[in-house]
């Protein structure tokens, strides 16, 4: 056994070799390795990293039976409180959660919590172990829009309840974010996404895809025609932000969320499918999300030299550090405090360059980052012909501008209660539909959070 | 699955099918599109919807065979049955919102249709008939046997007027010399809905601006999702960037910049030509010319 204040290593795929592959980075831990790292747990009676997890997974009780070597135990305790573990322990941002608030941590590095929920989902699903459903169903129809991690999260829960769920979305596939937005190399979309949307169902969850709320069918005709007695609204971010500079209508200037769905949704990236994709040369992307980190390092897969371009320093970056060092590990150049301008365009409409003004800190802004300010007189030119906008997103008011008595903000977001409850008698919603673009967990989190108050709801009516 | 019920050849490389969806033939209105998709592989292809049968639960559509995906829509029949088909989509023609019905009485109306533009502006006038309102219909194209629908046109419009560009049928020109003559014969118009490839569009907005007539173009940019998340159908309308996917696909033509449109259109022309060229040559293309890249 190791010095247990380090963490057992993690086998990953080579830098170099990754670049080029759109396989998973990570390789995750076998059953030994995943058993040692669990014997670094101090089983907290006030377990600190329950209360760090926004759907409160027991975590001492799962990575105690880890270590005994019973993942089904193991597995059983995570799914009373996550629909989707396969997905959490890749995509969720642990060190700032329940990692991050590991008292091993104090001292030494934090238990893998993460990696050991990746393991212990991926070992159930090899040796197909489902999660149980509600033995009995009470009758009650409740509508849920959008499949992504908040519709998938509130549906699970309500099925488990005995509740008769329908999830409607709009894509051709469901998994929201979790199919369009998310790569391949981070989420393998049919090995763990399909499979845990696989689980949902096995719930007794419906997914009726091809069907976009709002359009094809309103919230109130769900409720007045289908007869759905109370209905969840997780559909998530919205339209792609840009700008505002010259040149942003240039051929070769995409939004992250056009970028990588063509990649990840429409698979563009593999041979045989008819959606086409820009393989640029020289590609830059802007924004320093984790949204940003996806679209570079598939930009990078594709064959391109790719600059990410932010204009804060690194300490500011927004995504996850393991995303900005496997970025950089991999080859993305980043070229930090330093802003875009304007877009320049040749002469058949295309893109040719970057024409960017570099920062420095100034005093902190009300989200309390540093804000950037201009150097006067140091612009420069980057010669590219890829700009990818990752920006973030403002709200669709597809469901909003269709749906009587629903308010929002002055921003467009759904307002709702912690319960999720919104101004609409009997409608729930939660994710980033609320928050504006946010994280994977949190629109788990606000999925179970309605799902009990749809619950409760249900039960004081 | 959506099953095709019916399929016509309606001209060279243009196709009419009629497609079971009975949530989008329950919900749709004219001026919407779908997006359709083969199969696994398949593209997603946004088209405007040209008829529906709430009924039957049908959508009819029209699309004339430009890359790899439409190419093997094409070769579809009845009884096989698309993957995908999501809608409606986009915003209703103004034109025909019943609470509009009131205004849109007052207006004489003409539409320009250019093309498998036909298709779209068909349920148009149809529902205008249907409400009471007659309207003039130019539709025009290249040749004679690349029209189609001119029989069912002229049982919907109160005025039609058949233009080919090579005087093969009806009037010798195109739809803005068409336009322009009736305005001479002194008949006066106070709306227009051009429907055509964007380089027609322009030069009706351009004509129409000239004569003062406000028009309203549909808009067919590049889409992937069609539901507002993607961003790529991004268009510059009067200085301000609009969604054609959630804002349109309907928009005023005379504050359109349409150059910018149609250099946004021609992105991937290289990418699809090759993939068509992959799709008629089957394994041929192979070897490649050193620079084309086919031998890699």
């Amino acid at each position: 056994m190791g010095d247990v204040l380090v963490r057992v290593p993690i086998s990953e795929q080579d830098p170099k070799v990754r670049a080029t592959n759109f396989e998973e980075v990570c390789l995750g831990y076998n059953k030994e390795e995943a058993m040692e790292e669990a014997a670094r747990c101090l089983n907290c009676k006030n377990a600190q990293c329950v209360k760090g997890c926004p759907v409160s997974i027991q975590i001492p009780d799962f990575v105690a039976a880890v270590k005994d070597g019973d993942i089904k135990k193991a597995y059983e305790v995570i799914s009373q409180s996550s629909a989707l573990p396969a997905v959490c322990g890749r995509v969720c941002p642990q060190e700032s959660q329940c990692e991050g608030k590991c008292i091993r941590g104090i001292k030494g590095e934090a238990v893998s919590i993460g990696k050991l929920e990746r393991f212990t989902a991926d070992w159930a699903r090899e040796n197909g172990i489902k999660p149980q459903g509600a033995q009995e169903k009470n009758g009650h129809k409740v509508a849920v829009v959008g499949s992504g991690p908040a519709g998938l999260t509130c549906a699970g829960d309500l099925a488990k309840l005995g509740y008769d769920v329908t999830i409607f979305e709009a894509l051709h596939e469901a998994g929201g974010v979790l199919v369009y937005g998310i790569p391949e190399f981070r989420l393998p979309k049919e090995k763990v996404v399909a499979a845990e949307v696989e689980n949902v169902k096995a719930l007794g969850v419906k997914i009726e895809t091809n069907v976009i709320i709002g359009r094809s069918i309103t919230i109130d005709e769900l409720m007045e025609k289908e007869g759905f007695e109370a209905v969840f609204i997780g559909s998530g971010a919205g339209l792609p932000r840009f700008m505002g500079i010259p040149g942003e209508q240039a051929k070769g200037v995409f939004s992250a969320n056009e970028f990588l769905t063509r990649n990840n949704l429409m698979k563009a990236f593999k041979e045989g499918y008819d959606t086409p994709i820009a393989r640029g040369k020289k590609v830059v992307v802007v924004g320093g999300g984790n949204v940003a980190m996806d679209a570079a390092r598939t930009a990078l897969r594709l064959g391109a030299e790719v600059h990410v371009v932010y204009r804060r320093s690194e300490a500011e970056l927004p995504a996850r550090v393991e995303e900005v060092h496997h970025a950089k590990e991999e080859g993305v150049i980043f070229d930090l405090l330093q802003n875009p301008t304007e877009i320049l365009v040749d002469e058949n409409g295309c893109v040719k360059g970057i024409r960017i003004i570099k920062m420095e800190l100034g005093e902190p802004d009300e989200s309390g980052r540093r804000s950037p300010v201009e150097i006067p007189g140091s612009e420069y030119e980057i010669d590219c012909d890829t700009v990818i906008m990752s920006l973030g997103t403002s709200p669709n008011p597809l469901i909003s501008s269709t749906t009587k008595g629903l308010d929002v903000n002055r921003r467009g977001c759904i307002i709702c209660e912690e319960d999720g409850a919104t101004s609409k008698d009997a409608v729930y919603a939660g994710g980033d539909a609320v928050t504006g673009a946010a994280t994977v967990i949190l629109a788990m989190g606000a999925g179970k959070a309605a799902a009990q108050g749809i619950h409760e709801y249900f039960q004081n009516k | 699955m959506y099953p095709i019920v019916r399929k016509e050849k309606l001209a060279d490389k243009i196709f009419l099918m009629d497609v079971k969806a009975p949530r989008v033939a329950d919900s749709c209105l004219p001026g919407q599109f779908i997006i359709v998709k083969i199969d696994e592989v398949g593209e997603r292809i946004p088209l405007t919807i040209c008829d529906y049968d709430r009924e039957a639960g049908t959508i009819t559509i029209v699309f004339q065979t430009v890359g790899a995906s439409s190419e093997r829509m094409s070769y579809l029949e009845v009884g096989d049955s698309f993957m995908d088909f999501v809608g409606p989509l986009g915003q209703p023609s103004e034109l025909c919102v019943e609470e509009n019905l009131e205004e849109t009485k007052q207006k004489s109306i003409v539409f320009i249709a250019g093309g498998v533009g036909t298709a779209p502006v068909y349920p148009q006038v149809k529902w205008l008939k249907e409400h009471g309102v007659d309207c003039t219909v130019i539709m025009g194209s290249r040749t004679k046997d690349l029209l189609f629908f001119v029989e069912e046109m002229r049982a919907v419009a109160g005025q039609l007027c058949v233009t080919t560009d090579d005087g093969t049928y009806g009037f010798h020109g195109m739809g803005t010399n068409q336009l322009q003559a009736l305005v001479d014969e002194g008949q006066k118009f106070d709306h227009c809905v051009a429907i055509g490839p964007m380089i027609m569009m322009k030069f009706v907005c351009k004509l129409t601006k000239e004569l003062g007539i406000p028009t309203v173009v549909s808009m067919n940019p590049i889409m992937v999702d069609g539901t507002g998340m993607c961003g790529a159908c991004r268009l510059v309308v009067g200085d301000k960037v609009k969604f054609a996917c959630v804002d349109g696909p309907e928009f005023d033509g005379h504050l359109v910049d349409f150059d910018q449109a149609m250099s946004r259109q021609a992105q991937y022309k290289t990418e699809e030509g090759r993939a068509m060229l992959a799709l008629q040559e089957g394994d041929t293309h192979h070897g490649g010319c050193g620079h084309c890249g086919g031998d890699k």
